[in-house]
């Protein structure tokens, strides 16, 4: 716990101080692992704690953009909070019925069901040109964050300044709300379901009420990361919402390693900077991400997070050895 | 009156070539229980394969007439691919399904990069070489023969897949080892034998549904992620693992697509899925399954 909370503060520190060190490519980048870090957050509150795969979580990252690009767009809301406010409500009223569908079902069918809502979502986003914009997508424009407007700073400057630091608070709030919500006994409920449905059963845990809540807290967190994903690029577009995009969210979470807390935020990151070295070397950088997916699942099927343990685990053991000798 | 069955026999076609596919998926999942995200691949890998060897052989000398059985040739060889990747799935076996359905994605974006790098990025087609084989019919109901020859094929490979697995000794060897993998094991079943017979006829139904599909259509490097979802409504419907159900929701989703591009073309795949959420919610085991959610 205590660890965890050094760990926590220095990496929000050392992210911080980034944008008076770093260019701003690298911090655009940044910027979309704090997207992507507070969705996979929510994802795996439902795959890595509560054992639900869903194939479907693109879905809410296309809502949130969407929201963002109706707001700032069509409604002239520009004020960012209330964009969140407006993403948030939009997931969970999403949410709850998709959700209550779901839940009823587990593994396979569960991830079917959300596949098939994901591109329920997507076909209407690529085929209602006068409501979505089609496939060319809605343009989102620039949010006043806090009252304030920027209006004298170019776009990279606004997004590698304030916006960089508003979502990095974003996230660092994002996390530790999740990190209370999993250590409370809503948490251990949680895995008391992925463990042993039946027995959570039978012990008192309204299993699908509570999957139900894990499922609109996922969809929350994705949301408010497609509103920075699509603040970032200035575009909410169908191809969010493609299954192969929640493909790339389960990806990021097995990478970093889905049986610990901070193994989406390693993955996502990982991901973010492997994918954007590969795509300025090769054009075959899928190849090589998918190689590199192989190599993950067959071998190392707890990600970069639980190999880090292993070897820390090892380390500590010659350690001891040496001791002992 | 005629526009119907154009659009009802273009719908068949597309449900012909779907069905191809979607069978293959359901073998696979029906016996080792895999939900193979990478059968749109396969296809999209018969589809560019079938270019080059009709190409290959046109220019080798083969009469025109004769490329239908370059396409086929392309779709069957491509079988030596199922081994190993079946090879590569062995290792997730014993895994939690998603790895399975992780590894499978995996095998997706390798193979689209592998399209890329040997037919590069630009669709592919074979013009209208098809059109040698003429149409049946008179005036504005005319049907490409082609298009009637796919259809025959199709419903010749789900007639004999299911003589195969009814009647063969094989085929009940398949059966009992969808059944109970251990009893199986335990009472002589070459399990892991099967399992590769099983995946390579999965593959090589996927890929002749590409080679036979491509004289029509063009081959593009989307295929692959576009076909898997319309693969995955048809089993979804049909009902895993059923190969009935898969003619059946071949049929639905085929048909469905041909009437609404016709009628109301905003709802081309949304009507799709929404008779996939239909029946995952109150048919979750599918017209034909029998596996309980």
């Amino acid at each position: 716990m205590k660890l965890a909370a050094v760990v926590g503060l220095a990496a929000l520190a050392a992210l911080a101080a980034a944008p008076l060190v770093l260019e701003p490519y690298p911090l655009t980048l940044l910027l979309q692992f704090f997207a992507y870090g507070l969705a996979l957050l929510g994802l795996n509150l439902l795959f890595g704690y509560t054992g639900l795969l869903s194939f479907g979580q693109a879905l809410f990252v296309a809502l949130g953009a969407y929201s963002a690009a109706v707001c700032t767009r069509k409604l002239g809301w520009h004020s960012f909070e209330l964009v969140l406010g407006v993403a948030v409500v939009t997931a969970v009223v999403v949410a709850v019925p998709v959700g209550l569908l779901c839940v009823r079902y587990v593994s396979i069918f569960f991830g079917m069901l959300t596949l098939a809502f994901g591109m329920l979502f997507h076909s209407f986003l690529f085929k209602f040109y006068t409501v979505t914009g089609g496939d060319g997508g809605m343009l989102v424009e620039r949010p006043s964050l806090l009252g304030m407007r920027f209006s004298e700073m170019d776009k990279t400057t606004f997004l590698t300044r304030p916006f960089y630091w508003y979502a990095l608070g974003l996230l660092a709030v994002g996390t530790v709300v999740m990190w209370r919500l999993v250590h409370s006994p809503f948490g251990v409920h949680l895995s008391a379901i992925r463990e042993n449905p039946r027995k959570a059963e039978y012990l008192g845990v309204e299993v699908r009420r509570l999957r139900l809540i894990a499922f609109v807290i996922a969809g929350v967190y994705a949301a408010v990361g497609g509103t920075l994903l699509g603040i970032r690029t200035g575009l909410a577009d169908p191809e969010l919402a493609y299954w192969t995009h929640s493909g790339n969210l389960i990806f990021m979470t097995v990478l970093g390693g889905f049986s610990s807390f901070a193994g989406p935020l390693v993955g996502a990151a990982v991901f973010i900077f492997l994918q954007d070295s590969l795509m300025s070397v090769t054009q075959y950088w899928r190849l090589v991400m998918g190689m590199v997916l192989v190599v993950i699942v067959v071998l190392f099927p707890r990600g970069l997070v639980g190999l880090a343990q292993a070897l820390r685990a090892r380390v500590i053991g010659w350690r001891r050895d040496a001791r002992a000798d | 009156m005629t526009s119907f069955l154009d659009i009802l026999l273009g719908g068949v076609f597309h449900a012909a070539v779907l069905f191809l596919v979607a069978a293959g998926l359901q073998l696979v999942f029906g016996v080792q229980k895999i939900i193979n995200l990478a059968c749109g691949s396969f296809y999209a890998l018969g589809a560019y394969t079938g270019i080059s060897a009709v190409t290959w052989a046109l220019a080798h000398g083969l009469p025109r007439g004769l490329f239908l059985f370059a396409l086929i040739g392309a779709g069957l060889g491509l079988a030596v691919i199922g081994p190993p990747v079946e090879a590569l799935l062995r290792t997730v076996y014993r895994r939690d399904e998603a790895f399975q359905l992780l590894l499978t994605f995996a095998l997706v974006l390798i193979i689209e990069d592998i399209l890329r790098m040997i037919w590069g990025a630009n669709p592919q087609e074979l013009g209208n070489l098809y059109m040698d084989y003429g149409t049946v019919g008179k005036g504005a109901l005319t049907v490409p023969t082609y298009n009637l020859l796919v259809i025959a094929a199709a419903l010749l490979v789900a007639i004999g897949l299911g003589l195969f697995l009814k009647r063969t000794r094989f085929g009940r060897l398949l059966r009992a080892t969808a059944e109970d993998r251990e009893t199986s094991a335990t009472l002589g079943i070459e399990v892991g034998r099967v399992y590769t017979v099983v995946f390579t006829l999965g593959t090589v139904l996927g890929t002749l549904g590409g080679a036979l599909v491509v004289p029509t259509a063009a081959a593009s490097l989307d295929m692959s992620v576009d076909l898997v979802v319309e693969a995955f409504a048809v089993v979804v419907i049909g009902g895993l693992g059923s190969i009935r159900g898969a003619v059946v929701g071949a049929l639905t989703v085929g048909l469905m697509r041909a009437f609404a591009v016709s009628f109301v073309p905003e709802m081309e795949m949304l009507s799709i899925y929404l008779v996939v959420i239909a029946v995952l919610i109150f048919r979750p085991a599918g017209l034909f399954g029998k596996a309980a959610a």
